[in-house]
C-alpha cells in the first residue's frame, strides 16, 4: 500500500523545555486504520497537533503524498486533506448540528444569504453517504455526546479530509457506543479513508486498527500489523519493562461506616439537576467505586462532598461531625483528604516549589509551625520522605513543581493526600496522566491503605480501573445511582455500559441497600 | 537542571541570593531594564537638549557628585521602600490593590494630627504615630478587599476610586480640623519638637526614618519567607484555587495580607511626616505608592531586594532633578523611563527568554545525543 502520510525525524521542542517529540518517524498508508498507543505524555497529541498544523515542528519534515508541507495554522492542513477530532468537541451548543457542519463554509443562496435548508439537505447526504446518524435539525446541547462527536467526524469529513485524526474518541463513550463508532469508522475505511485512530487503550486498538504504532517518552518504539502482536508486548514497550497487568487483591474486611451520605442534590448555573438525591454509606476498610459516563454528577458528587460546591438538601456526616456544604478546610480537617480530578489547576499550585505543595494541607500543624514561624528543617524533612516514598524525580524538593514532568507533578499530588492524616480518601482519577509503571504503585497504595482501615470513595472514568481495585461499586446516571453492586468483581463491563446508559435501573430497594442500614 | 540538594534552603526559595539560572536570568533581565532605561533616557537628553553631554552627565553621575545628593537618595529611598514593601505583599498574594496609596495619605495625616495634639516624650511621640497611622493605613487597606471578598469588586478599580475618596477626606480633615489659619499658604499647625525624628547625620535631611526602613525590609522578608502567614499569602498567590483546595482559608489570608501592606503604607507616610516636616504642607497626594509599584516590579515581588531597587529608583530621581536645575531638560522625562522599565518587567515573554532558549537548547541536544548513543528515546528525566 502506498504512503500518504510521512514524518521523518520530527523533533517538537516547547518554550517550557519539554522535548515532546524526539526524532519520531512516522509512517501512514493510504486507506488504512493506524493505531497511535502509548502512555499520556507520551507524545501522541503533540505529534498529531504537528501534523495538523496547531504546532510547527521544531526541526524535521513532514511528508504528505511524497512532497514535503509545512502548516502554519490548522487552516493549512485542513486544505491539504487532513482533518482532526479533538477530544474536546468544538462544535457550538446552541446552533444545530446541520449549522455546526457548515460552519465556515457555508451555502449560500445566489442573494448570498445563508442557505438553511440546503445545509439541513448537506447533513443529510454527507450522514447518508458515510452511514453516521445525526439529526440536522436538533441543537447541539440537545444531543447525546456520541452524536455530537459523529458530527464532528462529518465536519471534516464536509471539509474534505482525506486523513481523519480521532484523539482519544471513545474516552467519552459507552462500550455499547463505542463498538457502533468502531463499525462506522471501520465502513470509512473501506470507502479509503485514512484514519488515525489515538488512545491507550489495547483492547480498542486491536480491535479497530490494521497497525499499530508504539510510542514513549517522546519516540516512535516500534510499529506493527495488528495480526502479528500480541498485548503482553505492546504494553512492555509502551512502558519500556514487563508490566504485570493483573493486581493482587486481598478480599475487603469492610467496617463500620466511615462517611454518611444522604440525600444530597446539586443544580449547576444552566438549572440542570446534576446531582439528584445521592445517597450512600462508605464503610471504613472498602473501596467504593463510583462509576458513569463523564458529566453524569460525578464531579459534582465529589465537589459538594469535598467542600468545593454547596449541596440543596440533605447531609454529610463523618463519624459524629456534620460536614454538609462545610468548607475545604473544616473537611480537611476532619480528617478527610481528596485527589483532585484537575491536578493543573486545583491540585498544584505550579510556581510554588514541591516541599511547599506537599505541605500545603499540613504547614500549620505544631511539627511544621512554631509560633507563627515555619520549622524549615521539619519541612524538609517530610518533604524529602514523600519525595522519595512515591519517587517524585526532581534536583531538590525546592524545585518548582512548574518544571517537573507530567507524571512527577501528578505523584505531587498523590504524595501529598495519600500521606495526608486521613481515614476517608475521596480519589477522583488517580491514574488520569500517569505512567503505567506509576498507575500500579499507586493501585498497591490504594489497596494498602484500604487494608489499613481507610475508607476509599474512587472516582474513575477508566472502567478497567474501577472494576480491578473497587470492592463495590455505584452507578451513576443523570445525576442519580442506577445500581449498586455490592462485589464489583461480579460486573462485566458490558453489564455496567447498560447502567451507564440509563437503559437499566435497578429497583429502589437494591439500591437503598448501600446505605447498610 | 542542574543545582545540587540543598538542606538549608527554604522551601519556595532556593539559596540566598541567586543560586540557580532560573532566578539569575530574570534578574539579568531586570538589570537590563534598569540599564536599558537609563541609555534611553541618555539618548533622550542627545534628542532634546542644547548642551546634551552635561546634561548626560549630570544625569548619570550627578547623584554621585555632591554629598548632599547622596543624602537626598537616601531620604527618597526611605517612601519608596515602605511602598515598595507594602505592594510586594500584595503583589506576591496575586492581588493588585493600590489602595497603599491612601493607606501612605491617610497616615501622614493621622501622624499629622499625632504631631501636633499627642503630648509624649521624644521617640515615643513618633513611634506612637506610627503606630496610629500604621493601624489607620491598615484598616483602610481593608476595604479593597472586603469589597473584593464580598462582592467580587475588582480591587484594583475600588482601590483607585478610594484613593480618591480618601485624598479628599484627608484634605478635608487638615483644612478643617488642622490647618494653621495665621499661614498664608496651606499648612497645618507645626508639630510639637518630640515628634520630629532625630537626624543620623547633623545638618543634613537624612534622618532616622532610614533605619526604620532598614529594619522593616527585614521583618517583612522574614514574615513573607518564614512564617506561616507568609507562607499561606505566598499560596494564595501562586494558585487560590490551589489554596482553597489545601484548606487554607483564603478570605482570612486576603484580608490580612492587605492589613499588613496598608500599615506599611501608614507608617511610610507617618516617617515622612516626622522625618521631613515641620508641618503638614502637601498640597496634593504625593503618590508614592505608584512609585512603589515600579519599586517592587524590580524587586521582583521580593522584598529583600527593594532596597536595591529603591535605590535606583531614588537614583533616577535625584539624578533627574540635578540636571533639570542646571540645564534645559525638565524633570518629568524620568516617567517615560519609568514606563519603559514597566513595559519591559511586564512582559513575561520578555523575562523568560533567555529561559526558553536554553531549555529549549538543551532539550534538542539531549535527545540527539540520546539518540546517537542508539537509545530509541530519552529514557527517564
Amino acid at each position: 500500500m502506498e504512503t500518504i502520510l510521512q514524518a521523518v525525524d520530527l523533533c517538537k521542542v516547547y518554550g517550557n523545555g519539554t522535548a515532546a517529540n524526539k526524532f519520531v518517524n512516522l509512517t501512514v498508508r493510504r486507506g488504512e486504520i493506524l493505531g497511535l498507543v502509548g502512555e499520556n505524555g507520551a507524545g501522541k497529541s503533540t505529534l498529531m497537533k504537528v501534523v495538523y498544523g496547531e504546532e510547527p515542528p521544531s526541526s524535521g519534515t513532514l511528508l504528505l503524498d511524497g512532497k514535503s508541507v509545512r502548516f502554519g495554522s490548522s487552516r493549512d492542513a485542513i486544505a491539504a486533506g487532513i482533518g482532526m477530532v479533538h477530544q474536546h468537541f468544538m462544535l457550538v451548543p446552541s446552533l444545530t448540528l446541520a449549522e455546526n457542519l457548515v460552519l465556515g463554509r457555508e451555502p449560500r443562496k445566489k442573494s448570498g444569504m445563508y442557505d438553511l435548508n440546503r445545509a439541513v439537505r448537506i447533513a443529510e447526504e454527507l450522514s447518508a453517504k458515510y452511514n453516521l446518524r445525526i439529526i440536522p435539525r436538533a441543537r447541539v446541547v440537545d444531543v447525546s455526546v456520541s452524536m455530537r462527536q459523529k458530527l464532528e467526524i462529518l465536519k471534516t469529513l464536509y471539509r474534505g479530509a482525506r486523513i481523519l485524526i480521532l484523539d482519544e474518541p471513545t474516552s467519552v463513550l459507552t462500550p455499547q457506543e463505542t463498538d457502533e463508532l468502531f463499525a462506522e469508522l471501520k465502513a470509512l475505511r473501506d470507502k479509503g479513508q485514512t484514519i488515525i485512530f489515538i488512545s491507550h487503550k489495547l483492547g480498542e486498538v486491536f480491535q479497530l486498527c490494521d497497525r499499530v504504532t508504539v510510542m514513549r517518552d517522546g519516540a516512535v518504539i516500534a510499529t506493527h500489523d495488528i495480526g502479528d502482536v500480541d498485548r503482553q508486548t505492546i504494553s512492555n514497550e509502551m512502558v519500556g519493562r514487563e508490566v504485570r497487568l493483573t493486581l493482587d487483591k486481598k478480599a475487603a474486611a469492610p467496617g463500620g461506616t466511615a462517611l454518611e451520605v444522604r440525600d444530597l442534590s446539586f443544580v449547576d448555573d444552566f438549572g440542570i439537576t446534576m446531582v439528584d438525591r445521592v445517597s450512600f454509606s462508605l464503610r471504613k476498610g472498602e473501596i467504593l467505586g463510583v462509576v458513569g459516563v463523564d458529566g453524569n454528577g460525578q464531579s459534582e458528587l465529589v465537589r459538594i462532598l469535598t467542600g468545593h460546591a454547596r449541596t440543596l438538601t440533605g447531609s454529610v456526616r463523618k463519624g459524629g461531625t456534620d460536614l454538609t456544604n462545610a468548607s475545604p478546610r473544616k473537611v480537611r480537617k476532619a480528617g478527610m483528604a481528596h485527589v483532585a480530578e484537575d491536578r493543573m489547576t486545583v491540585g498544584t499550585a505550579l510556581p510554588a516549589s514541591i516541599a511547599d505543595n506537599l505541605l500545603a494541607d499540613r504547614y500549620s500543624e505544631p511539627a511544621f509551625t512554631g509560633g507563627g514561624f515555619l520549622r524549615r528543617s521539619a519541612i524538609q524533612a517530610e518533604a524529602k520522605g514523600i519525595v522519595q516514598r512515591f519517587d517524585i524525580r526532581c534536583s531538590s524538593p525546592n524545585q518548582a513543581v512548574a518544571s517537573l514532568s507530567g507524571g512527577n507533578m501528578q505523584k505531587v499530588v498523590i504524595g501529598r493526600e495519600f500521606t495526608a492524616a486521613a481515614d476517608v480518601l475521596v480519589v477522583s482519577q488517580p491514574t488520569r496522566g500517569v505512567d503505567i509503571g506509576a498507575i500500579e504503585f499507586i493501585h498497591r497504595t490504594i489497596l494498602s491503605m484500604r487494608d489499613e482501615g481507610k475508607a476509599i470513595l474512587l472516582v474513575s472514568s477508566d472502567l478497567g480501573e474501577v472494576l480491578s481495585l473497587s470492592d463495590s461499586l455505584i452507578v451513576m446516571h443523570s445525576g442519580k445511582i442506577v445500581a449498586w453492586f455490592p462485589d464489583a468483581s461480579a460486573v462485566t463491563d458490558k453489564e455496567l455500559g447498560l447502567y451507564m446508559l440509563g437503559l437499566k435501573t435497578q429497583d429502589e430497594i437494591e439500591i437503598r441497600k448501600v446505605l447498610h442500614e | 537542571m542542574s543545582d545540587g540538594t540543598r538542606t538549608k534552603t527554604l522551601p519556595g526559595k532556593v539559596g540566598l541570593f541567586f543560586t540557580n539560572r532560573d532566578a539569575l536570568e530574570p534578574a539579568l533581565v531586570t538589570l537590563f531594564a534598569a540599564v536599558f532605561s537609563l541609555l534611553a533616557g541618555v539618548g533622550l537628553i542627545f534628542l532634546v537638549s542644547k548642551e546634551p553631554a552635561q546634561s548626560a552627565r549630570n544625569f548619570l553621575l550627578g547623584p554621585f557628585l555632591r554629598t548632599y545628593n547622596i543624602y537626598y537618595m537616601m531620604i527618597a529611598m526611605v517612601p519608596l521602600t515602605f511602598t515598595g514593601l507594602a505592594l510586594c505583599i500584595i503583589y506576591q498574594s496575586k492581588h493588585m490593590s493600590l489602595i497603599v496609596d491612601s493607606s501612605f495619605y491617610i497616615g501622614a495625616v493621622v501622624a499629622t494630627a499625632a504631631g501636633i495634639h499627642v503630648a509624649l516624650p521624644a521617640g515615643w511621640h513618633p513611634a506612637f504615630a506610627m503606630l496610629a497611622a500604621g493601624i489607620t493605613g491598615g484598616f483602610i487597606g481593608l476595604l479593597p478587599a472586603i469589597l473584593k471578598i464580598r462582592w467580587r469588586a475588582n480591587e484594583l478599580v475600588s482601590s483607585l476610586m478610594l484613593n480618591y475618596v480618601f485624598y479628599f477626606v484627608g484634605s478635608f480633615v487638615i483644612l478643617y480640623f488642622l490647618r494653621d489659619r495665621n499661614q498664608t499658604i496651606l499648612s497645618s499647625l507645626p508639630f510639637r519638637n518630640t515628634f520630629l525624628l532625630p537626624r543620623l547625620i547633623p545638618n543634613t535631611q537624612l534622618h532616622a526614618g532610614f533605619i526604620v526602613a532598614a529594619v522593616f525590609v527585614v521583618l517583612v522578608s522574614v514574615f513573607l519567607y518564614r512564617t506561616k502567614w507568609g507562607y499561606e499569602i505566598r499560596m494564595i498567590g501562586a494558585n487560590q484555587k490551589f489554596a482553597a483546595y489545601a484548606g487554607l482559608s483564603v478570605p482570612t489570608v486576603i484580608l490580612y495580607s492587605h492589613f499588613v501592606s496598608g500599615f506599611l503604607g501608614g507608617m511610610g507616610g507617618a516617617i515622612e511626616m516626622a522625618g521631613l516636616y515641620k508641618a503638614f504642607i502637601w498640597q496634593m497626594n504625593p503618590s508614592y505608592a505608584w512609585d512603589g509599584v515600579i519599586v517592587a516590579m524590580l524587586a521582583r515581588k521580593n522584598p529583600k531586594f527593594v532596597p536595591l531597587s529603591a535605590f535606583f529608583l531614588a537614583y533616577m530621581r535625584v539624578g533627574a532633578d540635578f540636571m533639570s536645575r542646571r540645564g534645559d531638560v525638565a524633570f518629568e522625562f524620568i516617567t517615560l523611563l519609568q514606563g519603559l522599565i514597566i513595559l519591559i518587567l511586564a512582559s513575561d515573554k520578555i523575562v523568560n527568554y533567555f529561559k526558553a532558549r536554553r531549555l529549549q537548547r538543551t532539550a534538542l541536544a539531549r535527545t540527539a545525543e540520546a539518540r546517537a548513543a542508539g537509545a530509541p528515546a530519552g529514557g527517564a528525566e
